[in-house]
Order: structure tokens, then sequence, then C-alpha cells
């Protein structure tokens, strides 16, 4: 890894530690240096060194949440917007990591699609949250979203080489338990992944963790361990999701996991008061606890499995 | 005189029946929350808990579910057999149940939180 890489590691590390509008993330060599985005958007020499940013990770919106730990959710994910916009080089791609919505109501949906198209980049998508699903048929989503997967919910696709599975695991909860992703959708990772080269940088998005955060609160998926068995191969996994509101990450081996803030609410930290509900924070708090997450590719992904040999 | 006035008053048989009486009104007063079934299948949502469960109501009962968190909830029976959209602060889901029976249920958007209603 270079020094400049490293460099922008402790500075993103600095900065996590005070917070902010964002964090930035670089795929450099695979492995994930995360800077914060107020700083890069003041900062165009240091951003100019990731390279063209290659997605933006936009969590939690919750549109139709009203009430008093942030009475305006349009507000904050405008102001998102406007930050992503107002990047020097736009990403070619935009993730929605879930809970669009709070409600699963038609019209916070169309809400969120009128805010999202003032938004530069266009590619855009998505996987659902628990908050998306809940209406009785559980259509709303999927008449919106399902294109993509069919109306499965999961699905992959690659984009300047870097191979991405979005995945969903909140619907088929089981009572008392964490999320689950099922064996049919493990079947068809098996399958997708099956003959791809380990070189081959991965980028995994889900909605609740892929990791067990925190089991009496429900962050985490039950079985999301026989994902992890399959991906453990490749030399540069980033594993993505939201749900909890706030940044959690942990490294392990070549996989890099990473929880995105919300745009809307922040959540209390683990295990702290009854449930993971709104969090009231003061008004000129709220701010720094709200943000979105964006991915670069330093080096043209071509040469990313040389950076592979490094982190073996 | 005493014993006159005593006497003039309601006698003590009669303040017994009264008291007894009053009592009565007092059961009438208290007394649904406790014996009236449409009181007594309220499910209070709150602090992430079902409260009560599990709840024991008999066979025709109409259950209400109120959410009382500023988190919405649902309330998703396990074997399908009811499902509320999601429950915003103050909203309500009711079902009613007709067959005997133990019946599970989850709030899908944090499947941590269950409960359990016994139909006799």
């Amino acid at each position: 890894m270079s020094d400049d890489s490293l460099l922008s590691r402790r500075n993103a590390l600095k900065c996590m530690a005070y917070g902010g509008a964002g964090t930035l993330f670089a795929l450099s060599g695979g492995v994930l240096a995360p800077l914060d985005l107020a700083m890069a958007a003041g900062d165009k020499q240091g951003t100019a060194k990731l390279g063209k940013p290659l997605f933006v990770q936009i969590s939690d919106t919750h549109i139709g949440f009203n009430k008093d730990a942030n009475p305006d959710v349009n507000g904050t994910l405008t102001q998102t917007i406007d930050i992503v916009n107002g990047m020097t080089e736009q990403p070619a791609l935009i993730i929605h990591t879930g809970d669009i919505t709070h409600l699963s109501k038609a019209a916070e949906f169309d809400t969120a699609q009128q805010l999202f198209s003032r938004l530069r980049t266009t590619e855009m998508h998505t996987v659902p949250g628990e908050h998306d699903t809940t209406d009785p048929t559980v259509t709303e989503y999927f008449n919106r979203f399902g294109k993509a997967s069919d109306n499965k919910g999961y699905y992959s696709f690659d984009h300047s080489g870097v191979h991405f599975i979005a995945l969903i695991n909140v619907l088929q909860f089981k009572p008392g338990g964490l999320g689950t992703l099922g064996p049919d959708q493990l079947a068809w990772v098996a399958a997708d992944l099956k003959g791809r080269s380990s070189s081959t940088p991965i980028v995994v998005f889900a909605h609740m963790p892929l990791w067990t955060i925190y089991e009496p609160w429900g962050w985490g998926t039950g079985d999301a361990d026989q994902l992890m068995s399959q991906l453990r191969r490749f030399g540069s996994v980033t594993v993505l999701n939201g749900h909890i509101h706030q940044i959690v990450q942990k490294v392990e081996g070549n996989m890099t996991f990473h929880t995105a803030r919300s745009t809307s609410y922040p959540q209390p930290v683990a295990g702290v008061g009854s449930g993971p509900g709104p969090l009231k924070v003061p008004s000129d708090q709220l701010a720094s606890m709200l943000g979105i997450t964006s991915i670069s590719v330093v080096k043209h992904p071509s040469s990313l499995a040389l950076k592979d040999t490094a982190l073996a | 005189m005493i014993r006159g006035r005593y006497r003039s008053g309601p006698s003590r048989r009669g303040k017994a029946l009264l008291c007894f009486t009053a009592m009565i009104g007092l059961f009438a007063v208290c007394g649904p929350s406790a014996a009236d079934p449409a009181d007594a299948t309220k499910i209070v949502v709150k602090e992430f808990m079902f409260a009560p469960t599990p709840l024991t109501i008999k066979a025709g009962s109409t259950v209400t579910w109120t959410n009382m968190d500023d988190e919405p909830h649902t309330a998703v029976s396990d074997s399908g057999l009811f499902k509320s959209g999601g429950m915003d602060t103050n909203e309500s889901f009711s079902f009613k149940f007709d067959k005997p029976g133990t019946y599970h249920y989850t709030c899908s958007i944090h499947p941590r939180m269950v409960g359990t209603i016994i139909v006799q």
C-alpha cells in the first residue's frame, strides 16, 4: 500500500472520530481507505488522488418519518443530494441500502423518487429495508424497484471491473431472530460467484448488517456465515449495509464490513435504551450524525489484481 | 338526645344495605376493564414489546394492537393468518379470532418482538 493511502486512512480515522457530513471510501488495492466527505469536499487535491468515485451509498432515507428526531427528512435528503451533486468528480453509481420509506406507503415512495431525480448521477441500485416491505402485499417497493431483480430482491451487476451483489435480508425474518438470506438466495450467490476470478473486487450490499453487531436488537443476519464462506476466497470484498443509522466498521482478512449513516435520523448505540428507535439529539448536532458513504477506485480495476497480492 | 337522633336516621341494617349497594356500584364502575371482553383484547406496543403477552381471549373476540412508540411496528402471524401494515405512532390494527388455538406473532420490522394469543 502506498504512503498516500496510509495517510488517507489516518486522516479518515481522525475524521470519523470527530464525525462529519459523510464518509468517502476508496477501493485502494482491495482495501478501503475512508475519508471524511466534508473534508474531501474542501480538499480537491486530496480527492483527485483518489480518482473517480465509483459510487456513493445513500441509506435509510425514511421518507415519511415526521417525529421529533427529524421533522424534515425530505430536507436532510435534499442536503445529502446537494453534497453528492457538489462532488468534484461525480460517482458513476448511487447505491441505496434500504429503508427508502418509513411506512412503505405509495406517497412516500413517490416523494423519494422525486427527490432522487435531482441526483446528477442517474444510475441507482437499491435493496429494500424492512420499512419498505410492511405493506400487506409487499408490492409498493417491487412495483418501483423490482425490475433489476425480477422481483426477487437479489441481483448482481458489474461496473468498472467491480462485481456488485445486491441482497435482500428483510423478508424471511425469523421470529425472535435476525435477518435471513434464505437457501434460495444463498444458492443463487454460489452460482453467481462460480468461475469468477478471485482477483475480482466484490462489493456486497444489503439493508441489515451481514455480520452480527448486536443480536438483542436484531442487528445481524442469521445465515450470513454461509455467504461469507463463499466470499472468503476473493482478494477484495466490501460488505455494505444500512439499518443501524450509524457507522460501525470491522476488517476481517480481505473483507471490510461497513455500516452507513442514515440521511434521516440517528439511532442509539447498541444496547442503549429500550430499542433501536429514533434518537433525539440537539438540532445543531443532527447533521453531524447523518451522512453517506462514497467508494472510489484508485486505479483502473485491471491493476487491482496486483494490489491483491499485497494483502495476502 | 343522642339515642333519639340515631332512631331518626337510617337504621343500622339500612346503613349496611346502603354501604353494600355503594360497593356494588363501585364494582359496576371498575368492573368492565376486567370483565368486558371488548377491553380485555387490547395489546399495547410500547418500548419494543407487546403487552400483555400471552393474551388469553374467547373465540370470536377481536384483538386490537396499538403502537405507542415513535418507531413503527407490525403484528404478523407466524402462520400467515394475519398481517398488519406498518403501524405508526398511535395507529392500531385489529383482527378477529374465530377459532380456538395458540397464535404466535412477530413484529416484522423488529423480529425480536414476539407475542402469543391463546384463543379458548
